[in-house]
């Protein structure tokens, strides 16, 4: 009985410092878990993703706190998709609370896709996805001025090699702080 | 059947002219005419082992895959004049064409090329020219020679005196990525380094003239599209509208240029008068529109769009408020398209769950034929005559230049001596 409380606070452990810095693990295309930004609309309701409650402002130096979900900064997505899963969601939320509590700061997203497919197309769905992100960050109040998009393609994948266990590296926003 | 062999392009002689690309024809001799190239004759200098000039157009002949030169040692003479040829031994070693000629170095830096070409059956000659050339000139008229015995017996206009471009992504252990955009032969002599950057450098298109290329370069922290003279170096930048300036491809008069941009929202397709800077909005839609490429009258494009959830490729008028007309209907992933000379056939990438291959879609027929296997296939280009399809690829986990013809079944490997090779664009002429 001790040995399965364990297992499970280490699997709760586990889960919470995973969340929203890593990919999906199915990968592929047609994955469930792929969310829609429309389903935005249900702010924090579903206290599902983060673990952290939104908050309604954070303070400027709350960025550099290693163990905030603000150290979070990539958004993985599926493939030839520019869905934004639920998790990434909750993720993007605390950056645009952020972002609006602090006007001064700006950020830059960069889109970025696997090797597959062609390159222009790819720079194009890059440039979706950074938009899917931008879109959500305004959505809770980041001006549109203290965000730019950068659309890379292919041309700078985070991880070498040719299977799904790269290519899930590669297709991304990141969120890179200014 | 499948034979190997690899066409004498290495580094023998290392003189200026040395070939970044060496190529090796893979796959599919059969079926090609059996032609005879006898070494040509040097006379008042030494041959010049980078300007071996009848070898350069053999190689041609085998890469075109149309023809299969006799290789040296079933040559059965050396002929140096018409007189001398003896054709009923000829037609006894199977061959139905024969070429022979002569180089004369009369000066320095002053050479004359002179070759004929023979029907061995009819024991007539067919095609005989003079040409006078520099010592860097010589292997461009070697590929002039083949693009002329080419044309005459099969119609198809030239393709070997021309230049390609290509981009090439170096990464040294521990230093960033490297850019690199080069133009080279057809046979890959003669690189000319055009741009270096640490940033990306994407789609080279070449103008109608062989003068011009236009590409996409991230040099200064953005994607934007530069206009190149390749002989006088001289850049214009010609598009940086905020978001994507992408796809650039020149319509067929080298007035306009068709481009992607996203300045308005979303990835559409636009046309930028190159004399007046005036732009024309000509796909709307909320999904992906991207990669144009003109149609051979300049009336129309072939572009790549999302709108019906996946990438599949559309044609849209210039002119007009026609909506555009889907092309590509089998598979979840049909895009970047190139279209042959005669507007008859477009080469595309076609997706099927993880291959990427190249295939042709027959305008006409409506008619799709898989050529290559993938499963990286990409970056599709008709060669100018429309015979062959340049493409990038990988072997051995490394990516390489690629050829097919576009009957699929003669396909050659361009391979890179150091780092990436990727997004080819072959010139209609060399200038």
């Amino acid at each position: 009985m001790k040995n399965y409380l364990l297992i499970l606070l280490m699997a709760i452990t586990l889960a919470a410092c995973d969340e929203n810095v890593k990919p999906d693990t199915e990968g592929g295309d047609g994955s469930s878990s792929a969310g829609d930004t429309a389903q935005v609309g249900s702010v924090g309701a579903d206290g599902s993703g983060s673990g952290q409650m939104l908050p309604a402002s954070y303070d400027a130096s709350a960025i550099n706190d290693a163990n905030s979900i603000l150290a979070g900064r990539v958004v993985y997505f599926d493939f030839d998709s520019s869905n934004v899963g639920d998790d990434y969601v909750e993720l993007i939320k605390h950056h645009g609370v952020y972002l609006a509590s602090n006007p001064s700061v700006n950020i830059r997203l960069e889109g970025h896709t696997d090797e597959r497919g062609t390159r222009e197309y790819n720079v194009a769905l890059a440039d979706r996805r950074a938009q899917a992100v931008k879109r959500l960050l305004m959505f809770q109040g980041a001006a549109s001025d203290q965000i730019a998009i950068i659309s890379y393609g292919e041309e700078k994948p985070a991880s070498l090699g040719h299977d799904e266990s790269a290519w899930r590296l590669n297709r991304r926003a990141e969120l890179v702080y200014q | 059947m499948k034979r190997y062999f690899f066409i004498l392009l290495l580094f023998i002689f290392c003189a200026p002219a040395h070939a970044v690309l060496n190529i090796e024809i893979t796959d599919g001799i059969e079926g090609s005419l059996p032609i005879a190239i006898v070494p040509f004759q040097w006379t008042g200098g030494v041959k010049l082992g980078d300007a071996d000039v009848s070898s350069i157009v053999a190689s041609d002949l085998a890469r075109s895959g149309k023809f299969s030169p006799l290789p040296n040692k079933d040559l059965i003479a050396y002929p140096k004049e018409v007189e001398d040829i003896h054709f009923p031994s000829w037609k006894m070693t199977g061959v139905d064409h024969l070429v022979i000629g002569v180089v004369k170095q009369n000066g320095a830096d002053d050479f004359q090329v002179q070759f004929r070409l023979f029907d061995v059956l009819k024991g007539e000659q067919l095609l005989g020219y003079s040409f006078a050339a520099t010592r860097n000139s010589l292997r461009s008229v070697a590929h002039r020679i083949s693009d002329y015995i080419i044309k005459n017996l099969t119609g198809l206009s030239g393709a070997f005196d021309a230049r390609i471009a290509y981009v090439t992504a170096r990464q040294t252990p521990g230093s960033a990525v490297s850019y690199l955009l080069q133009a080279a032969d057809t046979d890959g002599f003669n690189p000319q380094n055009l741009l270096t950057s640490k940033e990306p450098i994407m789609s080279p298109s070449w103008s109608p003239d062989g003068k011009q290329l236009a590409y996409v370069s991230f040099e200064r922290g953005m994607p934007e599209i530069f206009v190149h003279n390749i002989h006088t170096a001289k850049r214009e930048l010609v598009s940086k509208f905020s978001g994507i300036n992408g796809a650039p491809t020149w319509s067929p008069d080298g007035t306009r240029m068709a481009l992607t941009l996203s300045k308005d929202g979303n990835p559409d397709i636009y046309i930028l008068n190159l004399r007046d800077k005036s732009l024309k909005r000509i796909t709307k839609h909320w999904s992906i529109d991207t990669e144009a490429v003109w149609m051979p009258d300049g009336q129309s494009l072939v572009f790549t769009s999302s709108r019906s959830g996946k990438p599949q490729l559309y044609r849209v008028a210039v002119d007009g408020d026609d909506r555009p007309q889907r092309l590509t209907f089998e598979g979840d992933y049909n895009a970047n398209a190139s279209v042959s000379g005669d507007g008859q056939t477009i080469s595309f990438v076609n997706g099927e769950a993880n291959a990427f291959r190249i295939a042709v879609l027959y305008l006409e027929t409506g008619l799709v034929q898989i050529l290559t296997e993938g499963p990286l296939d990409e970056s599709p280009e008709f060669s100018p005559n429309g015979s062959m399809v340049l493409y990038a690829s990988q072997y051995q986990g490394k990516p390489v230049l690629a050829a097919v013809s576009t009957d699929g079944r003669h396909k050659q490997r361009l391979v890179l001596s150091d780092g990436d090779v990727r997004e080819p664009a072959w010139s209609t002429t060399r200038n």
